[in-house]
């Protein structure tokens, strides 16, 4: 498999007819959608057999782009409907698309929980430290100290680092990267598509219309430049000092391992339970004989 | 058709029916006093094939339902006051999705946690208008173990048949009350419509003229968009327009409201010839017949009608009652809910009178005929 991203098929996988996108101008959205296509690519998998689930906010409006089954939900809940439309049929393969206010403030319950149980969905995170949507809000991953339509004189409130907190609630693939480094991104995402388990992958993004304007970066450019000079790979991380790493951004997968998924214990269990097993279920609604 | 005979809990009953209905889907939360109806689900499901999922809060429990509606299964929960309580945004997201789902709301003293172990039928309302917003759903209220079964089996049949939440209203009497039921092996099921329109011309929200579309499944090809955003024919966002949004919300509301009469579902009883008319719905049915039953053999001309599905409202039934009765008695385990649905109906046509009774017990007998008795006078 060749990692170069093949930009012009990707066209076929959006819902044309929807472009342009709401996304401003510079928003990191665009680069995790073309991301998640050669991550998708590279796993080989289809948008036949993929149903994206997403909740509310500027990266909750991806799966609206895409040419597949997708939920758009409510403001922090797409891991519970997600949760349902894997045990609805296992045979699908879940995405989520969620931000960080979604995942992590509102929807912090439903994301630790469904990575306690290790189900098999791809949670994909689009962190911006800010709430885009509604123009500007502070966020539970924002920075101490920055600035926010909230937090006008600084936030005194220590952000969440949602890589360790998913990786210590059970995950079994947790990676974070940012948009400036969109082929580990894209690497990430396809081992995330493949891993069997609950899958975190953080992508550190963007918003320039907000967390720039007000935290003293204009531009997209400015704000990609800090983003690659302020990151760390995880295996240089280790050997820097705690005063070293203040203020970085440390990438890299931080929980690769196998453990047994949720969603394939519990059809193992129907399976053992019923004579005639949970293949059955799928689709039943349409079935009038049961 | 072979019939079986159970001695077993209303709560247990709805979970009975649920399965035999064709549900395969439970997501749940503990919470007293419904929690058996999740219980007996976690028992039964896996052995017919079906999936059962205790979650993290009743927000999360309605969204995997939704979630497993759109992966193609029926599904349920069931809850009661605090956790019906949050999840109205997901009933909302449901209406307007059109996602059929059941919810067996075992309804406890309210409001706040109140009364865990004690009934009340104070959720009535919030059944109604619980989420924020325009919208119809349906609600079936049962007085019986037998009722339980039936109408669970009744809800899911109508949440497929009008794409559309129902809510079976139980309360703590008729959830933890045991009674000899009849269960049939097979009861009738309404199957999800598939689209007969291939993926490349099918509209998903462009509705058949009964105002209900087809609803293929998340992975049959079709992929489909659903949002909660006021949507256009394709389910494509278009949340500005007042023009899609007025079609949107009045179509979800007319496809229940212009069915009002195949959703009628009363039982009356000497209304004939009644002067006095009883309305009630749930446990209070129970001893409001036995009450009238005391006032017919005093001679007094008394009816009831008992109402099985509440929401949408039985308009016709009882505007026709109050043409015909003086007085109609509304009993209610709340402080007056349903009643403000009967004086909107009645106008000036009879006399209304609330007979409320909360603290989570049931009416007595006599609490009714001492209001005939007031009525009469």
């Amino acid at each position: 498999m060749s990692n170069k991203p093949k930009v012009s098929g990707f066209m076929n996988y959006l819902r044309k007819e929807r472009i342009p996108t709401i996304f401003c101008a510079g928003c990191g959205n665009g680069t995790v959608i073309n991301t998640f296509f050669n991550a998708m690519e590279m796993a080989e998998l289809s948008l036949d057999n993929i149903s994206m689930v997403s909740g509310i906010g500027c990266s909750s409006r991806i799966p609206g782009y895409i040419k597949c089954d997708s939920l758009h939900t409510t403001h922090g809940r797409p891991i519970a409907f997600a949760t349902g439309v894997k045990l609805g049929n296992p045979d699908m393969d879940v995405v989520v698309f969620t931000g960080d206010g979604d995942a992590a403030a509102i929807g912090g319950n439903h994301l630790i929980h469904a990575a306690r149980r290790n189900l098999d969905l791809t949670v994909i995170c689009v962190n911006n430290s800010i709430y885009g949507m509604t123009g500007g809000q502070i966020s539970p991953t924002s920075p101490k100290g920055s600035f926010a339509s909230t937090t006008p004189y600084g936030a005194l409130e220590a952000p969440f680092d949602l890589a360790k907190l998913v990786s210590g609630a059970g995950a079994t693939y947790v990676s974070r990267w940012t948009t400036v480094h969109p082929l580990p991104l894209s690497n990430a995402i396809k081992k995330g598509l493949q891993n069997k388990g609950f899958s975190f992958i953080e992508v550190i993004s963007q918003c320039p219309t907000y967390f720039g304007r007000k935290n003293r970066m204009r531009s997209a450019v400015e704000m990609m430049k800090y983003m690659k000079t302020h990151s760390v790979v995880k295996k240089k991380a280790k050997k820097m000092s705690e005063e070293e790493l203040e203020g970085k951004i440390i990438l890299g997968d931080f929980v690769n391992r196998n453990w047994p998924e949720f969603s394939e214990m519990l059809c193992e269990q129907v399976n053992e339970k019923s004579e005639k097993g949970l293949i059955d279920a799928i689709k039943s609604a349409y079935k009038t004989d049961l | 058709m072979n019939i079986t005979r159970f001695f077993i809990q209303g709560n247990e009953a709805c979970a009975r029916g649920a399965i035999k209905a064709g549900c395969k889907f439970f997501a749940g939360y503990p919470i007293t006093p419904s929690t058996e109806v999740a219980e007996d689900a976690a028992i039964i499901l896996p052995k017919e094939g079906g999936t059962f999922i205790q979650m993290e809060d009743e927000i999360s429990a309605l969204g995997a339902v939704i979630g497993a509606a759109w992966a193609g299964v029926k599904g349920m929960t069931a809850t009661s006051g605090p956790g019906f309580s949050l999840m109205q945004e997901h009933i909302g997201y449901a209406a307007m999705t059109e996602t059929p789902l059941v919810i067996v709301d075992v309804q406890r003293g309210s409001p706040s946690t109140a009364q865990p172990t004690m009934a009340s039928q104070s959720d009535m309302m919030q059944a109604r208008w619980g989420s924020h917003g325009d919208y119809e759903i349906i609600a079936l209220v049962p007085s019986s173990v037998q009722e339980c079964f039936d109408f669970t089996v009744e809800a899911f049949n109508l949440a497929e048949k009008y794409r559309v939440p129902v809510i079976v209203l139980s309360d703590e009497i008729i959830g933890h009350m045991r009674e000899k039921i009849n269960i049939p092996d097979k009861v009738e099921i309404i199957a999800r419509k598939m689209p007969e329109e291939g993926p490349e011309t099918f509209l998903p929200y462009k509705a058949e003229p009964d105002g209900v579309s087809p609803m293929p499944p998340f992975g049959a090809g079709y992929k489909i968009h659903v949002t909660g955003l006021t949507h256009d024919e394709r389910g494509y966002p278009d949340a500005s327009n007042p023009e899609t949004h007025t079609k949107l919300v009045k179509r979800l509301c007319n496809k229940i409201l212009n069915h009002r009469g195949e959703l009628t579902r009363v039982k009356e009883l000497y209304t004939e010839d009644a002067d006095i008319i009883v309305v009630s719905y749930g446990a209070p049915s129970r001893s409001a017949i036995t009450a009238v039953k005391n006032a017919r053999e005093k001679g007094i001309k008394a009816g009831h009608i008992k109402l099985e599905i509440v929401w949408p409202f039985p308009e016709e039934i009882i505007r026709s009652a109050a043409q015909q009765a003086s007085d109609i008695i509304v009993a209610e385990m709340n402080l007056g809910q349903m009643v403000y649905e009967v004086e909107r109906v009645v106008k000036s046509d009879a006399e209304v009178s609330l007979l409320p009774k909360i603290g989570g017990q049931i009416h007595r007998p006599e609490e009714f005929l001492e209001m005939i008795y007031k009525c009469q006078k």
